[in-house]
């Protein structure tokens, strides 16, 4: 919502800030001021003139030397080429030193174009005349000025004064961002009321006096109106014997400097009124509406109605037209019918001013694609009450421009009237609620500048039904604030009873997954929830994959976005990807976030949100490494028994013979491997990509930071190698399950100290060598406390077929 | 005898202070007080000194035998001085090489910039509590007091997975589910992601996150939110930090507020990183509208309480001045490093 300050003025006539001062006010009385442009910041010493004499330029045919008189007394010497100008004419002047705003093209300077006195083609030149697009503005606010050349002003204007306010340029246009439960300030007089409360000072609304010749509008149309939800209030006035012609400059200006182009006088008055009010009105040629009668109705489902754009439209049963006794004229609240315009022939006219049921005029202005200033209004929800006003006022200005001979009397269909609202008041639970101590009588002081008033007998705010946002106490609470200042409110903390701060043990785990990672040189990375059904095949995912059993977004940005992800993975590669396509070495990644699991498909319940502790890298480090990094995490996270790994993973998207799933107490808590080199090509990635994900609900479940000290060892350790050479099929995890099994109460730890296949080794075999190191905690060791330990995990190994080195 | 053990003693200073290193003077040693040294000979010859004499000569032999020992000792250690004298001096390094660096990774700049949130905000008594990014319309709208049709639920661009499910637009549906839990009082915060149908550009990004915050007690007054959000704002971006509250409007409270914190790079003159307003919004916030309360069984005559909202990102960019969105998404390792 834009408004200028001139027209603000025009209701607060005693309000007298600065543009700076008054967006500082507005913003802290809630009125808030976005930004703010003053029309002439890029003008200067800019004068009406009167051309007196034009001569031809000796040394140049498209130049005219021209004697401007300013009112100082002694003409000025201007050399001009535009083709416009003639003597006698008035027209704005920029003196030496002043500025304009850019050049005759309409191209705007920063800060504006300095004026200097030169000489042009050796003839001197003491200022410049300026076309509307030097002035900063157009010609299609301006329509008056000419096409190519200087703007020329009335015979009235006056010599010597400044040209910048004689085209209302002397202003500032605000913008403020007005927050959807202030339906009444999108009308100028709505903000002028906030002004005037603002600042203290009188609101002087228009006098809408009475209007209409001594006929009777009941005479010339009737209205029915068959759906009084859908259109609580119609209100109709007729204008005959319309004049059209140009509408004043005062007006003009105005509308200009809202942005609104001037068209004629029955156009300007509409845009005019719905500017000062926010009441959209329509206009209907009465000679083309058929039988003399209005229907509002709901359109029939598929009726094509052509609006007044010539575009055809289809219309669903939903959406509310403007009727006549044989076919729709208008879309209710968003746009009239071609059939039914106003032309410059018109003769007479049905003004139309009603209020509409602002959700259905949203819905219909989406379900047709077209969206108006009009609908735009009325999809807020409007007071059915203003609509009467704006008709009047329009009418008012009618007369006022003899634009047209009103017929006396309003149709008025308005079923349940709109009444005010009384809203029980209590100034201590204000007080409470806001931790103040403002006097009752300052905050009724308040409502009035408002227009609320207040009911001493009953303790009521008394709430005109323009201000349909204010409902119960808590809003009264607000508009007290809002004029008492939010920044007189004292601060101070909240006092009740102390509460232990604290985060869940979830997130505490997820903060051990985020330090393990750093440790270890991952960075974190963030990737989207959504992504593309695209990324299945990119990984390879089967046909029939769970997986790709997704949520759908219905109203996605675009199909890449369109799916919540039921893997981290693609994410992760993605990132990956753009790193190594940057070029960056050695790149390592992780990210904690949720993949979105259906509980069905359609879906018709909240998906299972798990989270993924997801782990990427290429360059240094292989599998090892990833695995090293699972293995710190787990065991940061408390879970302090041994982990396995499967390599029956059977994940399409990574190495078939480098991937396993992470096994912890009977558990596929995630798995781990090496990205399959296809998938990796997909990510245009040519290098070794290692990925681990770990399925973070799982280890919430089993994670403890509980941590038990176990005592140091005192006594010796005996270690005992043994030396193996093996089939290469043969996991050195199955050998570690033996030493699990057979390794007996003092066997301490194991370690793997060589491993090897090649040459001195026959092909299919591999030697592995073990360090095993046996301890008691309370005695040193005798051979015969740990031999037989020694000796099943022997015979174990050999009944695995495995061959032992003496 | 005293002349002979004299002269030992003469002998052994004399080759102790020749002794050009440690091997020598160990040789000195050996020789004067080994098994077979010299003064052990004397000892061994006692027995043919007459017995009334053995103390006195014992005596003697021992004095000689002690000044040996201190003598060889002193030089030891002046000989060992002087060993690691040269020792440290050959062992001079290049301080200035290359460390060896530990490679550590760096945490997201969301994170950072959350945990700063939360270190603040549980240090106040506040409990961080999570809800489901996918989720009900009436958590995410109704229950907020935007009922069907509200404009608002158009303002917000919502990402529709059907009538009944969203994407959340806000962390506010966490407010709720925390209240119908019914225990009270509440003081929350919880940080989530929330989705909007923007378009991917410098400063809009279809998924970010929000910190949504919630006290609800007896006795909470718009006073106390102003406080709680002021001692937010000078943790956050400064002791000299000032904040500014102007009216706005959210459905879900009433008052509402938005804040202002004064530019923490020009301490509110007015520079280009706050457009020369001097003043930054950081958030949103109100005291929770009296019907979100009944709606979630709380009985706004008794309880009130206070509601914010701060959008992560926004925070992220604003302290560490991060001039586009999208680099928070790409995950590019040379941006990640600098955090």
């Amino acid at each position: 919502m834009n408004t200028s300050l001139s027209w603000i003025k025009a209701y607060v006539p005693d309000l007298d800030v600065t543009a700076q001062e008054y967006t500082d006010a507005m913003t802290l009385s809630g009125s808030k001021v976005e930004s703010y442009e003053q029309l002439d910041a890029d003008l200067d010493k800019i004068v009406i003139g009167q051309i007196e004499k034009i001569e031809k330029h000796p040394d140049a045919d498209k130049l005219v030397i021209c004697q401007v008189n300013v009112g100082t007394g002694e003409n000025i010497q201007i050399v001009t080429g535009a083709p416009n100008v003639k003597e006698g004419q008035k027209v704005p002047v920029v003196l030496d030193g002043g500025r304009v705003a850019g050049g005759h093209d309409g191209k705007k300077t920063p800060g504006g174009v300095k004026i200097k006195k030169g000489k042009l083609r050796g003839v001197p030149s003491n200022g410049m005349l300026c076309s509307i697009e030097e002035l900063g503005s157009t010609r299609e606010m301006y329509p008056e000025a000419p096409e190519n050349g200087i703007y020329i002003f009335d015979d009235d204007a006056v010599v010597g004064e400044s040209a910048i306010h004689a085209l209302g340029l002397d202003d500032t246009v605000v913008e403020y961002e007005i927050t959807s439960n202030r339906v009444d300030c999108f009308g100028i007089l709505g903000i002028a009321r906030e002004a005037a409360a603002t600042f203290d000072k009188k609101f002087c609304p228009p006098v809408v006096t009475e209007t209409g010749n001594n006929e009777n509008v009941a005479d010339y149309i009737k209205v029915n109106v068959h759906d009084t939800d859908l259109c609580p209030r119609y209100c109709a006035r007729v204008v005959k014997n319309i004049k059209i012609a140009p509408s004043p400059k005062w007006m003009q200006r105005r509308l200009a400097s809202q942005g609104i182009r001037p068209i004629n006088n029955i156009v300007d008055i509409t845009n005019y009124v719905m500017e000062e009010y926010g009441q959209p009105m329509h206009a209907y040629d009465l000679d083309t509406i058929a039988g003399r009668e209005i229907n509002v109705r709901c359109a029939a489902k598929g009726e094509k109605f052509v609006t007044l754009d010539g575009q055809e439209r289809t219309m669903d049963d939903s959406v509310l037209m403007i009727c006549d006794g044989e076919k729709a004229i208008g879309i209710a609240g968003i746009m009239g019918g071609e059939n039914s315009m106003i032309t410059d022939d018109v003769k007479t006219m049905l003004f139309e001013a009603a209020c509409f049921d602002g959700t259905n005029i949203r819905l219909s202005s989406k379900k047709i694609g077209l969206r108006t200033d009009a609908s735009g209004k009325f999809e807020k929800g409007l007071d059915p009450n203003n609509a009467i006003d704006a008709i009047n006022r329009a009418c008012q200005l009618i007369e006022e421009l003899g634009a047209g001979e009103v017929v006396g009397g309003v149709v008025d269909v308005y079923g349940k009237v709109k009444e005010g609202r009384r809203i029980p008041f209590d100034a201590d639970k204000v007080n409470k609620l806001l931790g103040t101590n403002i006097e009752k009588e300052t905050m009724i002081g308040y409502f009035k500048k408002i227009d609320l008033d207040y009911d001493y007998e009953k303790d009521e705010v008394i709430v005109p039904s323009w201000r349909q946002d204010l409902e119960r106490l808590a809003d009264m609470a607000e508009e007290v604030a809002r004029f008492y200042g939010y920044a007189n409110i004292p601060t101070t903390l909240p006092s009740g009873e102390a509460t232990a701060g604290k985060k869940s043990f979830k997130m505490r785990v997820e903060d051990v997954a985020r330090e393990v990672a750093e440790f270890c040189g991952f960075s974190q990375g963030m990737t989207y929830s959504f992504e593309s059904p695209k990324v299945f095949d990119k990984l390879l995912l089967p046909e029939d994959s769970e997986l790709r059993k997704t949520v759908v977004i219905s109203n996605p940005l675009g199909e890449d976005f369109s799916i919540m992800r039921t893997t981290s993975l693609n994410g992760m590669l993605t990132s990956l990807s753009t790193n190594y396509n940057r070029r960056n070495k050695d790149v390592r990644l992780y990210e904690l976030g949720n993949i979105y699991l259906p509980k069905q498909v359609p879906v018709t319940e909240l998906p299972e949100e798990r989270m993924q502790f997801t782990l990427g890298m290429y360059g240094e480090g292989d599998f090892f490494t990833m695995k090293g990094v699972v293995e710190e995490f787990l065991d940061r996270a408390g879970l302090h028994g041994k982990e396995t790994y499967d390599p029956n993973a059977g994940k399409t998207f990574l190495h078939p013979g480098r991937q396993a799933n992470i096994v912890y107490d009977g558990k596929v808590i995630g798995y781990l491997g090496e990205v399959h080199p296809t998938v990796a090509e997909n990510y245009a990635i040519k290098d070794r990509v290692y990925v681990a994900v770990i399925d973070m609900p799982y280890i919430v479940e089993m994670a403890s930071f509980d941590r038990k000290y176990e005592g140091i060892a005192n006594f010796p350790a005996v270690t005992r190698d043994i030396s193996m050479v093996m089939k290469k099929e043969i996991m050195v995890g199955d050998i570690e399950k033996v030493f699990d099994e057979k390794g007996g109460k003092y066997l301490e730890s194991y370690k793997l100290f060589d491993i090897y296949e090649g040459a001195q080794i026959r092909a299919g075999f591999k030697s592995v060598a073990y360090s095993l190191t046996f301890r008691a905690k309370d005695k040193t060791l005798e051979e015969n406390d740990y031999a037989p330990a020694m000796n099943k995990i022997l015979k174990a190994l050999e009944e695995m077929g495995i061959e032992l080195r003496k | 005898m005293k002349e002979k053990l004299e002269k030992i003693k003469a002998d052994a200073v004399r080759e102790i202070q020749n002794s050009d290193g440690l091997e020598k003077l160990n040789e000195v040693r050996v020789a004067f007080l080994g098994k077979k040294g010299e003064l052990t000979a004397v000892l061994k010859g006692m027995k043919d000194v007459r017995a009334e004499e053995r103390p006195k000569v014992g005596q003697l032999v021992n004095e000689t035998r002690e000044s040996i020992e201190k003598l060889i000792e002193e030089t030891k250690r002046k000989m060992e001085a002087a060993e690691r004298d040269i020792r440290l001096k050959q062992e001079v390094i290049d301080v200035t090489l290359p460390a060896k660096k530990n490679r550590v990774g760096h945490r997201h700049p969301n994170t950072i910039a959350l945990e700063e949130v939360e270190r603040i905000f549980i240090g106040m008594g506040y409990e961080v509590v999570e809800g489901p990014e996918v989720e009900y319309d009436y958590y995410n709208f109704e229950a907020l007091n935007i009922p069907a049709n509200h404009p608002a639920k158009d303002e917000q661009d919502t990402f529709y997975v059907n009538d009944k499910i969203v994407l959340r637009t806000q962390t506010s549906p966490v407010q709720v589910r925390q209240m119908e839990k019914g225990k009270l009082p509440i003081r929350m915060i919880a940080p989530g992601r929330v989705f909007r149908a923007d378009e991917v550009d410098a400063t809009h990004s279809p998924s970010f996150h929000q910190i949504e915050g919630l006290v609800i007690d007896k006795n909470v007054t718009f006073a106390d939110l102003k406080g709680t959000l002021q001692e937010f704002a000078k943790e956050l971006f400064g002791e000299d930090t000032k904040v500014k509250f102007r009216p706005h409007h959210f459905p879900f409270t009433e008052p509402s507020a938005e804040v202002d914190v004064t530019c923490f790079k020009c301490g509110g003159k007015g520079c280009r990183f706050c457009k020369g307003e001097g003043w930054i919004e950081i958030l949103g916030c109100g005291m929770v509208h009296p019907r979100v309360l009944e709606m979630s069984g709380i009985d706004p005559e008794e309880y009130s309480g206070f509601a914010f909202g701060v959008g992560l990102e926004r925070i992220a960019l604003l302290k560490y001045e991060i001039d586009d969105m999208r680099l928070l998404y790409e995950n590019d390792d040379r941006f990640l490093k600098q955090f």
